[in-house]
């Protein structure tokens, strides 16, 4: 009985602490968005930004949507058999690859690249006080550090997601109709027919939304640093695992409400 | 004018500051002494709302900064440069951006003129050659020189010095020392400068302010610290470890 009280105890205070801990990050969010029009924004620091988060990312991405529409494609063909089905092979893949798989896969590869880099880099700034610095010369650090990388986040993971998504199609083409003899033309017939841009779009809504999250909460993160290397670390590994699970959470409601 | 009135800063149980007292005269260079740990930077950085008071009350010009909002604060601190106790250079940008970056933040001035500001100003803490360095590639002193570059690039009025000698060889303290004078002179600026080197202090400070368990225990002129009947003074410039001031 104790246990059991005990065990509800601690889910409690670490739900209380997560949704309190999404209330300071929705506050930064707020103060990023007022900062974001108000001009000069240094186009330079945002493309370099753009530049770590996206083109440095493609390889990541092309390799996972590659293999992830491989292996749907194998594990789809081996179910579909079964009903004499394997024509529907390449639209399941189209459809996982853009609705779901493609961005959640971008936004994990993406958090674990860039977010734990975000967090990193400003834990850094905030314990040898070169954030004190910036506010110091009257320049706000929000604006400075935290709206180029949101801008990024939000603007990359879904063109990431386009990459994603096609490598899959392609990956799964390759697998069902090279590897396991689907007619090429059912193949791609199937995706055209039952594959509406709709799916795309709201696969990239999602990706946009996942972008804001992972760096929104990387950039939390190593702004609230505390506490040297150790606590730079800290942030670091936190930023990575609240963002892995607030995606996976928000994929769901996300889902919910849009198919 | 510069002035605390009962600051206190605890954190968590630790009190750093427990009621700080204290005037800094413009146009003069004012030093703060007190043993290491002892809130010193935190001092200073209360000076600069970098830090609240838990309780008290801090005026620049007769403005309570505690109570601003961050516009009005920025504007206060446009009046400041800061040298930080590690230099806080940016360590994404070269030495050049470093020094750049108070004056493209604010100020219209294009380029070259900004460029030529730049080397002007780290030549005058003894570099040449180094703009396009990282600051990870430079010795600590050198980051630090650079930092003071950086804290008097936009010419202020007030300048906030932690430790600015600390870790640098004999020769380069006493550059560093002249250069602090000989800015503070022909701009008549405020100075504000922690130091724990004994020869510097009376150097470069016009009044001198211990900072000892919280309470600034006390002010003056150097002449009347180095006479000073106070034993906590007495031991600090000494250097004796017999006194009252506590080893543990
Ligand atoms: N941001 C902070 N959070 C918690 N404790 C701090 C913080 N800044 C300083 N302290 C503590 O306050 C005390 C005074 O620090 P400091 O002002 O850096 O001393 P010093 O006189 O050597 O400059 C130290 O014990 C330090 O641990
Ligand atoms: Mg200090």
């Amino acid at each position: 009985m104790n246990a059991i009280s005990a065990a509800l105890d601690g889910l409690g205070k670490a739900v209380l602490s997560y949704v309190e801990e999404m209330g300071r990050i929705l506050l930064m969010f707020l103060s990023v968005g007022a900062w974001m029009f108000r001009p000069p924004l240094k186009a330079r620091n945002i493309f370099k930004q753009m530049e770590f988060v996206g083109v440095k990312s493609i390889f990541v991405v092309v390799l996972t949507g590659t293999f992830t529409g491989m292996v749907m494609a194998l594990q789809g063909y081996h179910g579909f058999r079964m009903f004499g089905a394997e024509a529907l092979v390449g639209s399941t893949v189209a459809l996982g690859m853009t609705r779901e798989l493609g961005p959640v896969l971008t936004a994990l590869m993406v958090t674990a690249r860039a977010g734990s880099a975000m967090a990193a880099e400003l834990g850094t700034m905030r314990v040898t006080e070169q954030i004190d610095a910036l506010s110091v010369m009257a320049a706000n650090p929000i604006k400075h550090l935290i709206v180029p990388r949101v801008l990024a986040g939000v603007f990359m993971v879904p063109l990431l997601t386009v990459v994603s998504d096609f490598c899959g199609i392609v990956g799964g083409y390759f697998v069902g109709v090279h590897l396991l003899d689907i007619n090429s033309g059912i193949f791609i017939k199937n995706i055209t027919k039952l594959v509406d841009l709709g799916d795309i779009y709201n696969g990239l809504v999602k990706a946009a939304c996942f972008g804001l999250i992972l760096s929104l909460i990387g950039c939390y993160k190593g702004f609230n640093a505390r506490g040297g290397a150790e606590g730079v670390g800290r942030a670091t590994t936190e930023a990575v695992v609240l963002a892995a699970i607030t995606i996976l959470i928000s994929d769901y409601f996300l889902t919910a409400i849009m198919f | 004018m510069i002035r605390l009135e009962e600051v206190h800063k605890a954190f968590g149980r630790q009190t750093v500051l427990d009621g700080v007292d204290l005037e800094i005269e413009s146009g003069k260079t004012t030093v703060i002494i007190g043993r290491s740990g002892g809130g010193k930077s935190v001092l200073l950085k209360h000076i600069i709302g970098l830090m609240k008071p838990d309780r008290g009350r801090i005026f620049i010009d007769d403005v309570d900064i505690t109570r601003l909002n961050d516009r009005d604060l920025n504007e206060i601190r446009k009046k400041f440069g800061m040298l930080f106790q590690e230099a806080a250079l940016f360590d994404s940008m070269t030495v050049g951006e470093n020094v750049a970056f108070p004056l493209r933040e604010h100020t219209p001035y294009p380029e070259d003129e900004i460029r030529r500001i730049v080397s002007e100003r780290l030549q005058a803490v003894g570099l040449t050659g180094v703009e396009a360095k990282m600051p990870a590639e430079l010795s600590g002193g050198m980051r630090k020189r650079v930092g003071l570059a950086r804290a008097v690039a936009l010419n202020p009025e007030i300048v906030l010095f932690d430790e600015p000698t600390t870790g640098l060889d004999p020769v380069m303290t006493e550059a560093i020392n002249r250069l602090i004078i000989d800015t503070q002179q022909r701009f008549q600026l405020t100075c504000v400068v922690i130091s724990h080197d004994i020869q510097s202090i009376f150097e470069i400070g016009h009044r001198i302010a211990m900072l000892y368990e919280g309470k600034i225990i006390a002010h003056g002129s150097p002449d009347e610290i180095r006479t000073s009947a106070n034993p906590v003074i007495g031991q600090f410039l000494s250097g004796s470890i017999e006194g009252p001031i506590k080893i543990v």
